[in-house]
């Protein structure tokens, strides 16, 4: 599964602030709301216990928001 | 060098006060931490102080916890994250329990806040850069343990070095920590480096014995290095000890 954390809205992400202010000079303009956070793919033999894994380590609930994705099953062998 | 210009004082075997005699800080040591032997040195300068390996468990011989700075674990997913984990924060949270003295500092506040003995987050500095220069901070309360051989108002000189100090919690929070005269140390005016809500530099708990800081007390106990205002916050802990000592905890 895939595990996608991000910065809470509101706190500011000075990772994206800088990621926006290159970006005109590279000739990409209009880019704004850029936000930084970061992707953790794991297997669990409990995928309920999962929640609780992000809440303890993968990220900190009081500045960070998450999503479980649970990938597709393959579609054959 | 430094050695002949301060002398250890309260070393085991060299010349000790009756004071000094009776307290023992315990630094405790992860893989990655990188001030735990300038810690160690400050300490013994104001009292008896060990190493605490980051398995070792047991803390019964040590009055006042020191979380030191560095980059616990690689700082690896976040500053601190892995770190809380280490078998001896269990027992660093015993200690805490009991009422006895925790000092985070940098790394070791961050250590702190993610293991819940300090409320909020440290994040990374507002503009990215790691900074490392000397700061001006103002003592905020002397009632704590931390401070209590400051005077209220002071300015202490004490360098800072991290990437990752901007002190973070939600607004409600925030004032209810400022209501209750948590925040301990402030930047001076135009010395926030890193762009913590308020000026925050150091943070106290509710229980008022564990404190966490982002400036480095142990590098600024030597006025051959700019200054020893460092000293005043050890120098604080040494006294809370000796306080103990003639009024247990659980009397």
């Amino acid at each position: 599964m895939k595990i996608l954390i991000r910065p809470k809205p509101g706190i500011l992400d000075p990772q994206g602030k800088a990621i926006e202010r290159a970006l005109p000079a590279l000739g990409f303009e209009g880019v704004s709301q850029v936000r930084v956070g970061r992707l953790v793919e794991l297997e669990a033999v409990e995928p309920d216990r999962v929640p609780e894994l992000c809440d303890k380590l993968l990220a900190n609930p009081l500045i960070e928001d998450y999503e479980i994705h649970l990938e597709e099953t393959a579609p054959s062998g | 060098m430094g050695e002949a210009a301060s002398p250890q004082r309260g070393s085991v075997g060299g010349e000790r006060t009756a004071e000094k005699a009776s307290m023992r800080f315990g630094v405790l040591q992860f893989p990655g931490s990188c001030d735990d032997r300038d810690a160690l040195r400050a300490c013994r300068q104001v009292g008896e102080a060990r190493l605490v390996w980051h398995e070792d468990t047991e803390l019964s011989d040590v009055d006042v916890v020191v979380v030191p700075g560095g980059f616990s674990y690689g700082d690896y997913l976040r500053p601190g994250a892995i770190a809380r984990f280490a078998p001896a924060m269990e027992a660093v949270t015993r200690h805490s329990a009991a009422g006895r003295p925790v000092l985070g500092i940098c790394n070791g506040f961050q250590v702190l806040c993610e293991a819940g003995l300090l409320p909020g987050a440290l994040l990374p500095n507002d503009y990215l850069h790691f900074v490392c220069r000397q700061v001006e901070l103002r003592v905020e309360s002397t009632s704590t343990p931390f401070t209590s051989e400051c005077r209220s108002g002071q300015q202490l000189s004490i360098p800072v070095k991290h990437g990752s100090g901007r002190y973070f919690v939600p607004p409600e929070e925030l004032d209810r920590i400022e209501a209750r005269g948590g925040v301990v140390l402030r930047y001076a005016p135009g010395h926030n480096p890193n762009g913590s809500a308020h000026d925050i530099a150091g943070v106290v708990n509710e229980q008022g014995n564990v404190m966490g800081l982002m400036p480095h007390p142990e590098h600024a106990v030597d006025p051959l290095t700019g200054s020893d205002d460092g000293l005043r916050i050890l120098a604080s802990l040494a006294a809370w000890a000796v306080r103990q000592d003639r009024e247990p905890l659980s009397a």
